[in-house]
């Protein structure tokens, strides 16, 4: 499972990063390498191992369906880029 | 270097109680101590302001009877760590100017307890990396210059990620800091700089409030001189807190009860698996020294078997950059911190998070989405957690031989700034000792034990089991005394 040029492009596009096409190759070449190096792993026998997710076995706590938080609208958009009103604003997505 | 910078959070306590000096003259020494050791880079923000503040209430409180368990010590704070209206970057370009509106949890319970913060400080971006260099901020440098030739004119790193509190720590210009641990950032640093590095249970802090990297392993600790003072400042900074899902509601025990006891019966367990190839023999003979020095005080040495514990580091580069790549896709341009125009949104997405992570951020960014996305999920993610669980069963076993297991900290002493950073994995090494506790969230504190024949601190690790820090505390106070380890940096701030 070797990664391409075009396995990072569309990686990237996957997770919102621009990488310039200058840069593509030599990303695949240090990505490649990670996970040859990760392929180690094909050593261990995991047949009926259970994957661990987390550290804690126990269910996530309940707690009662109530409202503990909230208005905080002047907090939330204290730190906005741009901004009209109270609303974050983004370039048009709607034509 | 004034004496009031050289003496320990426990020190200063009693020199407050007994009015030798008060919390604004303690606030006053750090801060000129922080402005003279600027070249170390150590903080992003200095807080002076806010710091004789604090250290002004702090004296008032005093006066009235009411002093918390750590009024008036100055801290510095990890700058991972959100602080109400003071600038919280996690090092990195894409939070820009974020100024939290909220206090986390844990700098909220020192603040309850009077401490007085004096900055935010430096540390790899968004905690990914061991040598502090992937800063936005620029690299934060070690106090410590080695005698070794190749490293006597170079600049040396404080380790990672927790760099700029292990620089002002041991600098001796913080008298102890916060540090957060995903694979060894508490106590990587620790063992790096000479001083003493706590990473608690997973779930005994609360991540509430903390940038996130990868959930599962994060956990925060102190970072400080002694184990006393860890001991002291772990019992402030632990506890339940029903914002973080993943809290454990366990009663927090005064940690500072366990020390200098006797360790009389304990057994330490030596992994012999962890006789890593490429191990040096300075090592290999500190980590002997340090299981000799255990039982000259009365503990019983045994060996024990991690045998998937080769593994963790290859576990651990899939889990964590998985998370991360999750947790990271939060940072878009919209909400807060850097936004670079674009010519649609998802061009603005894609400008911003180019621009705004580093180098090595991005790089993680990318496996992570390459493990989890359809047709890969199973052979990286789904083998590494189960790989994870083999982990897990090892130390379970070796729980039942033994109480405590000591490790060295670290492969090596501290290298120079831009030794090993070609290649990535090289990087990675450094937490071979560091990262198997972090997956399966056990205790663990870095002491520091001896100098290398380069002149470097050296520290050697002891592990607990889950929600033992009292074993460990004990465990690690016997190492502490034994080893004596007196030495300081060259560079202390204000000499």
């Amino acid at each position: 499972m070797s990664i391409d040029q075009t396995t990072v492009v569309k990686i990237a596009h996957l997770a919102r990063l621009k990488i310039p096409t200058e840069e593509q190759k030599q990303v695949a070449g240090e990505l490649n390498k990670i996970l040859e190096w990760i392929t180690q792993l094909d050593e261990v026998d995991v047949t009926a191992v259970e994957p661990m997710s987390s550290v804690n076995d126990v269910p996530l706590r309940w707690r009662d369906d109530i409202v503990t938080d909230g208005d905080k609208m002047a907090d939330i958009m204290t730190n906005a880029p741009a901004k009209t009103a109270d609303f974050f604003t983004v370039p048009k997505v709607v034509e | 270097m004034s004496d009031l910078t050289d003496i320990s959070v426990t020190e200063a306590l009693v020199g407050l109680a007994g009015k030798k000096f008060s919390a604004v003259e303690l606030a006053k020494a750090h801060i000129a101590a922080m402005e003279s050791a600027r070249a170390l880079n150590a903080f992003i923000t200095e807080t002076p302001k806010l710091a004789m503040k604090q250290a002004i209430e702090s004296d008032a409180r005093r006066a009235a009877g009411r002093a918390g368990a750590m009024d008036g010590i100055p801290l510095g704070i990890k700058d991972l760590y959100c602080t109400k209206d003071v600038r919280t970057t996690a090092a990195s370009h894409i939070l820009g100017e974020f100024t939290p509106t909220y206090e986390s949890t844990v700098t909220q319970k020192l603040f309850d307890a009077g401490c007085v913060m004096l900055g935010k400080t430096n540390l790899d971006e968004f905690a990914m990396g061991s040598s502090n260099i992937t800063s936005y901020f620029g690299p934060a440098i070690s106090p410590w210059s080695g005698k070794d030739p190749v490293k006597a004119n170079r600049k040396l790193v404080p380790g990672g990620s927790s760099g700029g509190s292990s620089a002002a720590v041991a600098g001796r210009f913080a008298m102890a800091a916060t540090g957060t641990d995903t694979g060894g950032s508490i106590r990587q640093p620790a063992s790096f700089t000479g001083i003493v590095g706590m990473k608690p249970t997973y779930g005994r802090c609360s991540r509430w409030g903390i940038v996130a990297f990868a959930s599962s392993l994060d956990q925060a600790g102190p970072m400080t001189r002694t184990v006393a003072d860890a001991a002291l400042m772990l019992r402030v900074m632990a506890g339940f807190d029903s914002k973080d899902s993943t809290s454990v509601d366990q009663a927090v025990p005064d940690f500072v009860t366990a020390l200098g006891t006797s360790i009389k019966g304990m057994k330490i367990g030596i992994p012999r698996e962890y006789r890593i190839d490429g191990i040096s023999a300075e090592i290999d003979n500190l980590w002997q020294k340090g299981a000799a020095m255990l039982r000259d005080a009365g503990a019983e040495i045994v060996e024990i078997s991690l045998p998937h514990t080769k593994y963790s580091l290859a576990v651990y580069y899939i889990i964590a950059p998985a998370e991360a790549s999750s947790n990271l896709a939060r940072y878009d341009g919209v909400r807060y911190g850097l936004r670079v125009p674009g010519e649609n949104l998802i061009n603005m997405y894609e400008n911003t998070r180019a621009e705004g992570f580093g180098k090595e951020v991005r790089r993680r960014i990318l496996i992570g989405t390459y493990v989890l996305s359809a047709g890969y999920y199973d052979a990286y993610y789904l083998k590494a957690q189960k790989v994870r669980r083999c982990i897990r069963n090892d130390f379970e076993e070796a729980f039942k031989k033994c109480d405590a297991i000591l490790t060295p900290t670290a492969p090596s002493t501290a290298f120079a700034i831009g030794e090993k950073q070609d290649d990535p994995i090289q990087m990675y090494l450094n937490d071979v000792f560091t990262v198997p506790l972090n997956l399966v969230g056990l205790p663990g504190i870095s002491v520091p034990v001896g100098l290398g024949s380069d002149g470097l601190p050296l520290g050697l690790q002891l592990i607990g089991r889950a929600f033992d820090e009292m074993t460990l505390f004990k465990a690690a106070s016997a190492l502490e005394k034994a080893a004596n380890f007196n030495h300081k940096p060259p560079f202390m701030a204000g000499t």
